[in-house]
């Protein structure tokens, strides 16, 4: 039991896939401008990636290992299609605000990493607790930037007035940078010194090899 | 259509506004060398790729395509990622052959960073916002080289900065994936000062 929990656990701090293994960065800041936005996509993505790992992980034994990236990429997109058209069908103007990132997830690369990396090695539920653990990472660090980024940007969370602004007779400036590109990038570097001073051990030394992206997709 | 050239590679680039392909973006850039290789596989795969899939999308996928054959009411359009993935994937397998038969100086230089472009999102957005903007042919064609052009240029450019970044005295918990972000943050900014460019 205590295995299990600790492999729910672990990804969302002491291994993020976001701020120590750069996987999944590709859509996760797009959608960072309001926090229901970041939710939208955190549900959309851990959704996807569960099932992926499942799936992927019952039929690891019959995938040919010659086109095993196929039948993953193939599976994923499957998924996504039913994730996206799900949220037509019940959430149109939050499909409409997400624009292409939905689909983006199929090359989103935490899905692909642990399914390659994870789910093709390990059983069903050690996969699928993997994929929920990720997950969260994931969610944890968009939910965040998304919610500093809505607070300074806009004075809002989730549309409801938190600090009230100078427009509605407030002493709060919205900070348009915090609408803009530019200042996802910045909470997330300042976001990953913060957790690395915290855990000293995550901190890069001259050479160290992370494992990257490509690494991870390496056949 | 140098206005959507100019807009696509600096205002709107995919990876300084659309956040597309970081994780190579950030992966690859530790040398210029390598950078530069993987910006030009980047620009040539979509520069293809981007037209191919707009002519899949308006000829086989989009709503109404199939009415020459009687079937004006089929429409395929939620089949869009498997199939865009799908074109991505063949049209990186077939310039790989092409190079290796004609160019193999190229291949060589580009060969280890082809492989990893099929599943970079940076291709696959390109495609999906042809779509979402409704670009036609031209466009889709002077989108997907200005885009792939933005693309290779902010990763050459961070990649240079980055090298001179080792000789700077950082704190500890900012070296490396750290400072990347801070200073693509900054770059971010630089690219996005070109939004008022607008060419008569």
């Amino acid at each position: 039991m205590t295995s299990a929990f600790r492999r729910l656990l672990d990804p969302v701090i002491d291994n993020n896939p976001v701020t120590l293994q750069i996987l999944g960065i590709c859509s996760a800041l797009a959608v960072t401008t309001s926090l229901a936005t970041a939710l939208t996509m955190s549900v959309a993505l851990t959704a996807v990636l569960v099932a992926s790992s499942t799936v992927i992980s019952l039929i690891r034994r019959h995938i040919p290992n010659a086109i095993r990236l196929i039948v993953q990429i193939t599976i994923i997109a499957s998924l996504v299609i039913v994730a996206d058209q799900i949220l037509q069908a019940f959430a149109w103007q939050m499909s409409q605000r997400l624009s292409i990132f939905v689909g983006l997830i199929v090359t989103n690369c935490l899905v692909l990493g642990r399914a390659e990396g994870f789910a093709m090695r390990n059983g069903v539920g050690a996969s699928a607790l993997d994929a929920l653990g990720n997950g969260l990472g994931y969610s944890f660090i968009l939910l965040i930037v998304g919610a500093i980024r809505e607070v300074f940007g806009t004075g809002a969370l989730f549309g409801h007035p938190v600090l009230p602004t100078l427009a509605k007779g407030g002493w709060f400036t919205p900070l348009n940078l915090m609408m803009l590109a530019p200042s996802a990038f910045f909470i997330l570097g300042l976001l990953i010194w913060f957790i690395r001073t915290i855990k000293v051990e995550q901190v890069e030394h001259e050479g160290t090899a992370i494992i990257s992206a490509d690494e991870a997709r390496k056949p | 259509m140098i206005d959507l050239f100019v807009q696509s590679t600096f205002a709107d680039n995919l990876a300084l506004t659309f956040f597309l392909g970081l994780c190579t973006f950030l992966a690859v850039s530790r040398r210029v060398e390598t950078a530069v290789g993987l910006g030009i596989a980047l620009l040539v795969v979509q520069t293809i790729t981007v037209p191919v899939n707009y002519l899949i999308y308006a000829h086989l996928l989009s709503a109404g395509a199939w009415g020459w054959l009687g079937l004006p009411e089929v429409d395929l359009t939620f089949l869009r990622f498997v199939a865009f993935i799908g074109v991505i994937a063949a049209m990186v397998q077939i310039l790989e052959m092409v190079l290796d038969r004609y160019l193999p100086a190229l291949y060589r230089a580009l060969g280890i960073y082809l492989p990893l472009i099929t599943v970079n999102c940076a291709i696959l957005g390109g495609s999906l916002f042809m779509v979402e903007r409704h670009y036609d042919f031209t466009q889709s064609v002077v989108f997907g080289l200005g885009s792939g052009f933005g693309w290779a240029l902010a990763i050459v450019g961070l990649a240079a900065i980055r090298e001179r970044l080792v000789y700077a005295d950082l704190p500890d918990g900012l070296k490396g994936l750290g400072i990347a972000f801070i200073v693509t943050g900054l770059m971010s900014m630089g690219f996005a000062a070109f939004s008022g460019v607008a060419l008569p």
